[in-house]
Parts: structure tokens; C-alpha cells; sequence
């Protein structure tokens, strides 16, 4: 930032008595170095680490991936990922719908919006407490519940599982939903509706010819969001569950704070990079798919 | 004829909104029930669990520490995040593409991948700089540069950069004065919509700083929950308020130019 100040006091404006004229990289270095230092090297950190033996280069940390315990991990993520961005997506789209056929400016939208904001975002561990107060053993409902003869848990405590991380993660998944496919619902004009209508058309056709060819795109490219967003969520998982890595996060943390020494660490490397692979390539189809949209949505 | 349509659509949304909104609110009602018990099974009512977070001294140091993150990840974005950006626009515009996609990086690069790179640099850092909970500030200003590009970037495409700042330099101001009084004042909502997300985000930051061994609101939330979930829960439901309110009272900025730039908290 220093550099960025002082050197910048010059350029731009006439080169006042006679002084040097700052090349314009100049402004860029702050950040740069910055960007180098904290994003760029992590990353090729990571990238080193996959490929790291003991001897110079090997593939040993990637072929460590195939062991059992790590592709189910996989698996799980994969599957907990998929249900909760399909249910998520589904969801969030008619709440959505419900907020977006509302008025512009109104206080639902308002609350709605911000509401879905703090959920999406702050999710995490606050997300995992709420859930243990809820659906733990001495949560609220399980409690009510078993007051009414049901007992949630008579097949075993499946919050603290797949099927309950499917459902916890659900919760911020409908929230981010809600966000990134409103500006799709905006970008639906009104004046198509009518023009069908006024051409005879349904309810019908409008959904299956105009509204629903146009969303499409965009529903499916938020669905790979949410599909992300889940993949690479640690925080909420973490705090529900205290051991094992039933999850690729958690089988991270697991290598990473282990005691065993370099060999983990270069495992976390290399799950890592199977991570990021997996995210980019989604997120990759996501802006695909958002440039289509981006069309008619200004 | 569009009246007949809404009257159709009326059931639908108050069914929609009431039903998601119980679903929400019950996890989040739970929360509020769940602190609020006393010790045996009919005791009555009680806030507890809310005055005894002051009796948890690690609890208030993380508060403490996640605040302080807060601001300093806010102030550093600001610093190191609006003046580059100005100056691309103004100087080398070829470059407004790289300085995006590198802020926009960290979206696919997931946090708990973030932290694998980032534990041999900690380690270094805490040996050779300080090993104080601040240091997470370097990592926090890489997780909310997205958030805040798209905010700042909003707000500058609103701006006429290259009129005023050749303006205010032919009245001879330097580059400091164009960028803190002549642009932040044009695009404040921006900036203060950019401080708010990075406020959220850090805020909300459990990954970096549970695997760098550090001890933040959100790491304190989750250790003490093992041993009096009660008091957790109330930390808990007292920054999910706080959040809330901070991105309500954000929607309430009144957002000049064009309409449909809504509050972006997510990803897109």
C-alpha cells in the first residue's frame, strides 16, 4: 500500500516539474505480491505436495487415493453432495419464485433475502448447534416427540451420519439457492406472460415453451453451485461429527492434523488437489451455463 | 387479466413462505429453547447459559479476536483491495481481467483445501513473524476478496472513475485525496456493502482457523459445545442475530443508480 501511495502521487495528471512518470505496473505490485503470497503459493503448495515423495517427484500420494477408505469418502461426499443440491435446488427455486412474484421492494423480499444471506453464509457451526438442539438427543423435537410415542432414533442416532448431514446441509443450501436464481426470476419480464396470453397461449405453454426453456439454464447452473458449495463444506460436518472422515473435508483435516508426519501431510495434498479438480470442473460447467443466462439477464 | 393470475398466485406464496419458514425457524426457535433450559428437568427458564458467557474467558478472547479480525480483514481489503482497483481502470484497463479472475479465485478453491497450502506458511509465519490469532488476517483477506470485488466492482462501474479523478488532479489533489475523497464518497454503499460481507464472512470462519490450531469465535462456539452445549448454543444464536441484523440494516442502503443491483451475498 506504501508503494502504491507514495508511487502514485506522480502519474496520470501532467508530469509536474519534471518529475519521473511512475510506470503503470507500478500500482499493481501491492496486490500482486499479496495475491502471490497468500493464494498462489498455498496452491502450489498443494499441487507440490500431491506429487512429493521421498525421493523427488512420484505419484505415490495419487495412488494413495485409491485406497478403500478414501474412495468411499468420495462416494459419500459425491452422494451427500448430489441429494443435497438436488433437494436445495428444488426448494430454493420455488421459495424463490414465492419471493421473486412478490413486490420488488417489499418487507417479505427484504427479510427473505437477508435472512438467506446469514444462513448461506454463516452456516457452519452455528448450523450443526441449531441441529443438535433440534434433532440431538435432548433436542427439542426428539424430545417432543418422544413425549408423543414417536422415537426418532429407533434405527440408531442417524443425525450424526450421511443421512443427517444430507439434511443439516439442506438448510444452507435452500438459503444460497434463493440467491444466486433470483436474478433469473428478475429477468423474466412480465410483458412475456402477457405477450402469450395475448397470443392465446396457457399457463401451460408459457412454463413449457417461454419461462421454462429460459430458466433451465440457469437452474441447472445453480444446481452445480450448490453441488460446490456442499463439496467443499467443512465447518458444518466438523462440528456434527467428532471423528472419523465418513467425508473428503474431514479425511483432509484428518491427514492434516494427524500426528503420523510428512506422509499425511502429502496425502492431504493430494485429496486436496482431488478436491479442487472435482470444484473446478463443476464450477467450470456453472459458468458456462451462467453465460447463457447472462443473455437475457441484464 | 393479470389480477386474476395474482389471485391464483396469493395461496401459493403465503403457502410457501409460512411452510419454509416455520422449517427455519424451528431449528433456529430450537436454539433459543435449548439455552434458555435449567439444569433439572422442570426448572424453570433461565438466561444462564447468556450470562455465563462472560464467565468463559477463552469464549470472550475469541469474541474478542474474531471482532478484531473483523476489522482488520475489512480495513486491509479496503487498503489493498480499492486502490489497485481504481488504479487498473485508470491505468492499465488490460489488466481489469486478471485482477478479477484473481479475486474471484478463492471461489473454487475451497477453504479446507486453502488451509493444506496455507499450514506450512503458518508455520513459518508463526515462527518468524508472530504468533498471535491476527496473523489469520492474511488468509481472511483471501477468503473475501470474491465478495469483495463484486461489491467494489459494482460500485465502480457506477462511478465515472476517469472523469473525476482527472478533475480532482487538475485541481491539483494527489492520488490519496482522488481515491478517499473523491471516489469512496461516490460509491460509499459499496464500500460499506464490501466492509459488511468481509465482517460476515470472518465472522463466520471455522475451517482456517480450527486446522492453523487458532482459537476465534467460531472454533470457541464448537469446543465448548463438547462440554456445555447450552452455552455454545447462546453464542451461537447471538451472532446469528447480529449477522442478520447487519445484512438487514445492509439491504436498508440505499443503492443509487440501478435497481436491480440487489444485496449479492452469494456466489454468483
Amino acid at each position: 500500500m506504501t508503494t502504491l501511495v507514495s508511487s502514485a502521487a506522480e502519474p496520470a495528471g501532467p508530469p509536474f516539474r519534471g518529475r519521473l512518470r511512475v510506470p503503470s505496473w507500478v500500482g499493481v505490485v501491492p496486490f500482486f505480491v499479496y495475491v502471490a503470497a497468500f493464494l498462489i503459493l498455498p496452491t502450489a503448495i498443494v499441487v507440490g505436495g500431491a506429487f512429493a515423495g521421498a525421493h523427488g517427484p512420484s505419484l505415490t500420494n495419487i495412488s494413495a487415493l485409491t485406497q478403500p477408505y478414501i474412495l468411499d469418502s468420495f462416494l459419500h461426499s459425491v452422494v451427500l453432495s448430489a441429494a443435497s443440491a438436488v433437494i436445495g435446488a428444488v426448494v430454493g427455486a420455488v421459495l424463490a419464485y414465492a419471493v421473486a412474484s412478490g413486490a420488488p421492494n417489499g418487507v417479505i423480499r427484504r427479510v427473505v433475502t437477508s435472512a438467506c444471506g446469514v444462513l448461506s453464509q454463516f452456516g457452519g457451526v452455528t448450523l450443526a448447534f441449531a441441529f443438535i438442539a433440534t434433532l440431538g438427543g435432548a433436542g427439542f423435537i426428539t424430545l417432543w416427540l418422544q413425549e408423543h410415542g414417536v422415537n426418532i432414533y429407533a434405527n440408531g442416532v442417524w443425525l450424526y451420519q450421511l443421512s443427517g448431514l444430507i439434511l443439516v446441509y439442506t438448510y444452507f443450501q435452500i438459503p444460497l439457492m434463493v440467491i444466486v436464481f433470483l436474478p433469473a426470476l428478475d429477468g423474466i419480464r412480465p410483458q412475456w406472460r402477457e405477450a402469450t396470453s395475448n397470443l392465446g397461449g396457457t399457463s401451460w405453454h408459457y412454463w413449457r415453451h417461454i419461462a421454462g426453456p429460459l430458466l433451465l439454464p440457469a437452474f441447472l447452473g445453480c444446481l452445480l453451485l450448490l453441488f460446490a458449495n456442499s463439496f467443499s463444506a467443512y465447518a458444518t460436518a466438523a462440528a456434527l461429527i467428532n471423528q472419523g472422515g465418513i467425508i473428503v473435508p474431514l479425511q483432509i483435516s484428518n491427514a492434516l492434523s494427524s500426528e503420523v508426519g510428512l506422509a499425511q501431510a502429502n496425502l492431504a495434498s493430494s485429496l486436496a488437489l482431488a478436491m479442487v479438480v472435482i470444484v473446478v470442473v463443476v464450477t467450470a460447467l456453472y459458468s458456462w451455463l451462467q453465460s447463457r443466462t447472462a443473455r437475457w439477464v441484464r | 387479466m393479470n389480477r386474476r393470475r395474482h389471485r391464483r398466485l396469493e395461496p401459493f406464496r403465503t403457502i410457501v413462505l409460512v411452510v419454509l419458514g416455520i422449517l427455519f425457524l424451528v431449528p433456529i426457535g430450537a436454539m433459543v429453547e435449548f439455552s434458555t433450559r435449567g439444569v433439572g428437568i422442570n426448572s424453570p427458564r433461565t438466561l444462564s447459559s447468556f450470562t455465563s458467557i462472560f464467565s468463559y474467558p477463552d469464549l470472550t478472547g475469541a469474541i474478542v479476536a474474531s471482532l478484531e479480525l473483523a476489522a482488520i480483514t475489512s480495513a486491509a481489503m479496503l487498503v489493498l483491495l480499492l486502490p489497485t482497483m481504481v488504479w487498473v481502470r485508470l491505468r492499465v484497463p488490460r489488466m481489469v481481467r486478471v485482477i478479477e479472475v484473481l479475486c474471484l479465485a478463492p471461489l473454487t478453491i475451497p477453504a479446507i483445501v486453502l488451509v493444506v497450502g496455507l499450514a506450512p506458511l503458518y508455520q513459518w509465519i508463526n515462527i518468524n513473524l508472530s504468533d498471535s490469532i491476527l496473523t489469520l488476517g492474511f488468509a481472511y483477506l483471501i477468503l473475501v476478496l470474491p465478495y469483495a470485488y463484486r461489491s467494489l466492482d459494482a460500485g465502480l462501474s457506477g462511478v465515472d472513475v476517469r472523469t473525476l479523478s482527472e478533475a480532482a488532479r487538475s485541481l491539483g489533489a494527489g492520488w490519496a485525496t482522488v481515491v478517499t475523497r473523491i471516489i469512496v464518497p461516490n460509491m460509499s454503499s459499496a464500500v460499506l456493502n464490501a466492509c459488511l460481507l468481509s465482517v460476515a464472512v470472518v465472522l463466520g470462519e471455522f475451517t482456517i482457523a480450527n486446522l492453523l490450531n487458532f482459537e476465534n469465535l467460531q472454533v470457541a462456539i464448537a469446543t465448548i459445545g463438547r462440554a456445555n452445549a447450552g452455552v455454545s448454543i447462546a453464542v451461537a444464536v447471538a451472532s446469528l442475530l447480529f449477522v442478520f441484523v447487519l445484512l438487514l440494516a445492509l439491504s436498508f442502503v440505499p443503492r443509487p443508480g440501478s435497481r436491480r443491483r440487489r444485496v449479492r451475498i452469494g456466489v454468483l
